[in-house]
């Protein structure tokens, strides 16, 4: 960063300032001539069809190419994916038998029941109990509700599935991400090494390396759950290394003075001292891994996910909202239950520990004794193995009818406003972003990056843009950009005054953390619904759900921004004689606006991310092609799409980093 | 820099005893090209030559020994390179140049293998920052060091017992550090570091974590281990007061350079530099001076009020003087009537605190 604002520095001084918007007017004239003169340059506004790359087809060739004929060595890469889904197929089946299908022998119609699955008082009992060992009764009560809720609503059967493919993806994504994160804070060339992958990976939208993932392991369980693995390992590399990265240095000194050997100091000193930073890993590909669950089922896993899809592409609101509030359910109690087991100090001291392990484990006790309890019941009373049908709810019939309701009393106030904005707003805006001559955009972002970065940012953000140019993308690349600008434009917009807001009256604040935790842990499907239920398909719909989803990001670094403001610096300006307003203009805001850029940065990620999944509603940009390309089972389509998002996300990332870091370097806080 | 040879010759405490650790022109220094320093630099370049060159020096041709049974204490402001110092003593800090002698082999010879042996077996150290495994018991961060050697577990968990208790922390075995105060933690952090009964103790500022009243008490607690133990030590600490107190000898150290080594009194009486005259400004003299150092050569005296021996510490027997307006006769074992001392001698040095010459020969 402080590189970063060298440069930034050295470069703000290399042009004068007074010249600076002259080259902006100059290159928006640019944009114009080229635009009216476009019969004259047809290639300088739309990139001509015949130059473009066919790199769809090199990539499609590439993995056919990698599917039925590489081999490496020993044996030919299809052996190895399948060695793989054969061995993950095992603890995953093995798992699905214990939560939801019980035990069977024999195949299809012939297989006989030999042990039931674990009914759902045992697995709501054993939850409840491991929470109240972690943290207290009141964390108990809550996730109890969210699987009593699973249970009374129906979607039981389902939610098991998804939980069973939740609880083998998490242990292997922290031991993958766990072990990967090692040996990048061990060995820096590796780190040098994973580092950019890791950044496409967090950038490159999921469906992107669905479409390889299903065409090299095909469509099942297993296939979906090694997506889930590969989404979630990231950020449990990067706190890997973080978290061993700041175990202070005088720890790591004692263990090489007590003689451990390299091992030893890995592992007995240097892992556990960073179990905090290690927990925050674990809890985020929890997350990540429920944030798959729908995206998953595109790929064969079933559970919630696919009732989800399934209600959402036959417009059953209903039902789709009822499994979209249970993975909501499953999310909150998993993460709530895995920060309690994060933030839970080592066991309390017990002195005297000659009792009886009974005495000792009651916790255990009582999860086993709930299991045993249960499983007994079980044979006995089938209500206590499987909920009764009889006693379940549903409310899907009640929301259809209120939905037909609504539409029917209010169908000509909805769609005014939604045509309203359309007409005035949406399309006028993407007739200029689609409008727009492609060497006028690339020149405009390479001045910014050389502005910014010098030859080098210029070079990578015009050569990022270039490759979408070239891979014909670029007109897609144009909705994406307006369809995600605008909504990160009112996401800001709205987010960034309840922010200020929020950081300037405490309880207000309070109110808002509570809702924004609460945000942050839904899944980004549980947005599309409601907005589907009201406003249907298309851009304004997707437009909203991507609005509801990425809101939360300008708020937090808002609050952030402004919290995090040296105190001193606020009593001088009060002692002063600011009022609030001269306060928060003058003092507060100036002084926030890198972290509030930071949030800008964040929301357009997010929303670039959500874009893919708003394409379920039919909207025409590259979140699309992926989705087809999906739906087509054409690895390359969706391939360079997901790329081009991916570019489209670094090209932001990289232009306001640096910005950031020359503001702050500036304000002299860097 | 004194001569490390000449220094312990006139030390009453070691006498004959054999030389433990001893480290001979040991520099280190950090910074992109610290490797090269010696060709880019060669000689000994100051402090002001390496920062030319970009390089920070945190030791700086150091040399010394320290004695079995010696507690040598190394001594300077933040950033003299102390803690570099001593670490390079152990190889955690892997030194830029020079030799490091344990037990008379070269320490920087030493195989990745060999030094985890010898860190295993012979050396214990205890830090500012404690440095307890947050995951671990008391009991089981104290058997830690053992556990690494694969002790089997009853032994070593009645070996960490006994040094718990040694501590004073009977009791606490089960307690997390957490729940430990400050001082309480440290006194882990010794108990842990004297585990595997090392040869050699290192401490790195141990108790400046602690506030005054603990300080002192774990000192106290230090010397009294010590009392038992009798370790070959070398102690860190900025703190002049903690230094008198616990050493046989100190080093003065500034920008990575040692510039006296000698005993207390030794330091006071005959400061190398005005910059450790200046360090040692505000040392109450009483309880460092000795008899001997302030004595006058007897005259024809005949008359004494008293005795007082020529290494007691003037602290000690000032009341004895004071009370008497005629001389002591000032005795030295084997040697007899060495000098005298009076009233007024020890009166002015009482209450002149201000830094002059103290020597009245
Ligand atoms: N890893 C390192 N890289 C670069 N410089 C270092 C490193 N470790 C120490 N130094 C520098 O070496 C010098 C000596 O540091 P050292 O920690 O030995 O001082 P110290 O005397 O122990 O100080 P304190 O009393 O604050 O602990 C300091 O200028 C420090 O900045
Ligand atoms: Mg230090």
């Amino acid at each position: 960063m402080t590189a970063g604002a060298a440069v930034a520095a050295r470069s703000s001084t290399a042009t004068p300032r007074s010249i600076e918007p002259w080259i902006w007017a100059a290159i928006a004239l640019l944009a114009v001539c080229l635009h009216l003169g476009r019969a004259a340059v047809p290639w300088a506004a739309t990139f001509p069809a015949e130059w473009t790359l066919p790199a769809q087809t090199w990539v499609s060739r590439f993995v056919k190419w990698l599917y039925q004929d590489a081999s490496l060595g020993l044996f030919t890469f299809q052996e190895l994916t399948r060695g793989i889904a054969w061995v993950l197929q095992w603890p995953l089946e093995a798992a699905k038998s214990l939560l939801s299908t019980g035990f069977e022998r024999g195949m299809g119609q012939q297989a006989v029941l030999i042990w039931p699955p674990l009914s759902w008082v045992g697995v709501t009992g054993v939850l409840t109990v491991m929470s109240c060992y972690a943290r207290d009764w009141r964390l108990g009560l809550l996730v109890c509700g969210c699987f009593l809720y699973i249970a009374v609503f129906g979607q039981w059967h389902s939610a098991m599935i998804t939980l069973s493919s939740i609880v083998i993806a998490v242990p292997l994504g922290v031991a993958g991400g766990l072990l990967l994160g090692i040996l990048a804070f061990r060995h820096p060339m590796f780190e040098r090494a994973i580092t950019p992958v890791m950044d496409l990976m967090q950038t490159v939208p999921v469906f992107a390396y669905l479409v390889p993932i299903l065409v090299l392991f095909g469509f099942n369980p297993v296939a979906a759950m090694i997506a889930t693995i590969i989404y979630a390992l990231p950020p449990m590399v990067r706190n890997t290394t973080l978290a061993l990265r700041r175990v202070p240095t005088e720890i790591v000194e004692f263990g090489r003075m007590a003689g451990c050997s390299r091992r030893q100091l890995t592992w007995r000193v240097m892992v556990p001292a960073a179990r905090s930073g290690l927990m925050i890993g674990v809890n985020q590909v929890i997350m990540l891994s429920l944030n798959m669950v729908i995206i998953a089922s595109m790929i064969g896993a079933g559970g919630l996910g696919r009732d989800v899809l399934t209600a959402l592409r036959s417009l059953d609101f209903g039902a789709g909202l009822e499994a979209s509030i249970a993975i909501t359910l499953l999310a909150i109690a998993l993460d709530r239950l895995s920060q309690a087991f994060a933030a839970r100090p080592p066991s309390a001291s017990s002195p005297d520990e000659f009792r009886p392990a009974w005495r000792r484990h009651p916790y255990l006790l009582a999860a086993t004794s709930v299991v045993a309890a249960s499983w007994l019941l079980g044979w006995l009373i089938p209500a206590v193995q499987q909920y009764p049908e009889e006693l379940q709810i549903t409310t899907g019939a009640l929301i259809n009818e209120t939905m037909k309701w609504l539409n029917v009393n209010f169908f000509d106030v909805i769609e005014a406003l939604k045509a309203w904005v359309l007409l005035n707003l949406m399309v006028p805006i993407k007739r200029l972003f689609v409008a727009l001559p492609w060497v006028a955009v690339v020149a405009a972002l390479a001045y910014a990056g050389w502005r910014l970065g010098r030859w080098r940012l210029a070079l990578l953000v015009a050569a990022l843009a270039g490759f979408i140019a070239v891979t014909g993308q670029w007109e897609k690349a144009m909705q994406t950009l307006y369809l995600c600008g605008l909504a990160t434009l009112v996401a800001c917009a709205l987010g960034i005054p309840v922010g200020i807001l929020a950081a300037r009256h405490e309880r207000l604040n309070r109110v808002v953390q509570v809702i924004i935790d609460t945000l942050q842990t839904l899944p980004a499907f549980a947005y599309l619904m409601p907005v589907v239920m009201l406003f249907r398909v298309g851009d304004f719909t997707a437009m909203l759900a991507v609005i509801a989803y990425a809101i939360v990001f300008p708020i937090r670094y808002t609050i952030f921004g402004i919290r995090q403001i040296d105190p001193t610096l606020v009593e001088a300006a009060v002692a002063s004689g600011c009022t609030r307003r001269q306060l928060l203009w003058k003092v507060q805001l100036p002084l926030a606006i890198p972290e509030i850029m930071l949030g800008v940065n964040q929301t357009i990620l997010m929303a670039l991310s959500m874009l893919v999944i708003t394409a379920l509603v039919g909207t025409r940009e590259l979140g699309q092609e992926v989705y087809i390309a999906l739906a087509k089972a054409d690895v390359g389509r969706g391939v360079v799409a997901g790329i081009c998002i991916a570019f489209m996300a670094i090209i932001a990332d990289r232009l306001i980093q640096p910005w950031v870091a020359a503001h702050r370097h500036r304000l002299g806080i860097a | 820099m004194a001569d490390p040879a000449s220094n312990d010759a006139d030390h009453p405490v070691r006498g004959a005893r054999s030389i433990k650790l001893a480290c001979r022109g040991l520099w280190k220094v950090f910074g992109t090209s610290a490797g090269r320093f010696q060709e880019m630099l060669p000689g000994t370049p100051s402090a002001a030559d390496l920062h030319e060159a970009g390089l920070i020096a945190a030791v700086r041709n150091a040399e010394f020994a320290i004695h079995e049974g010696e507690c040598f204490v190394i001594m300077g402001l933040s950033g003299s390179g102390k803690s570099t110092l001593v670490r390079c003593l152990s190889r955690l800090v892997e030194p830029s140049a020079g030799e490091v002698l344990f037990d008379g082999r070269d320490l920087l010879k030493a195989s990745e293998r060999e030094l985890i042996e010898i860190r295993r077996h012979k050396m214990g150290m205890v830090f500012q920052g404690f440095a307890l495994l947050p995951h671990l018991t008391v009991l089981g961060n104290v058997a830690f060091p053992l556990e690494v050697q694969a002790v089997e577990r009853h032994a070593r968990e009645t070996r960490a017992r006994e040094m718990i208790e040694l501590v004073g922390l009977k009791g606490r075995e089960s307690c997390y550090p957490r729940e430990l105060s400050g001082g309480q933690q440290q006194r882990v952090g010794i108990a842990r570091s004297l585990a595997v009964k090392p040869d050699i103790w290192f401490l790195d500022e141990p108790f400046s974590a602690l506030d005054p009243l603990i300080r002192r008490e774990m000192q106290d607690e230090f010397l009294r281990i010590q009392s038992v133990l009798k370790k070959t030590i070398a102690f860190i600490t900025h703190d002049f007061d903690e230094a008198i107190r616990l050493a046989d000898r100190i080093a003065i150290m500034k920008d990575g350079e040692i510039i006296q080594i000698g005993t207390p009194e030794q330091l006071i009486t005959h400061p190398a530099t005005a910059y450790v005259s200046e360090f040692t400004r505000d040392v109450p003299r009483a309880k460092v001076l000795s008899v001997r150092a302030l004595m006058r050569a007897p005259g024809g005296q005949a008359t004494f009020a008293g005795q007082v021996r020529a290494d007691a510490r003037i602290a000690a027997v000032a009341r004895q003087i004071v009370e008497s307006s005629q001389p002591h006769a000032v005795i030295d074992g084997s040697a007899g009537l060495v000098g005298t001392i009076d009233r007024q001698q020890v009166i002015d040095l009482l209450v002149r605190q201000d830094g002059g010459q103290e020597r009245q020969k």
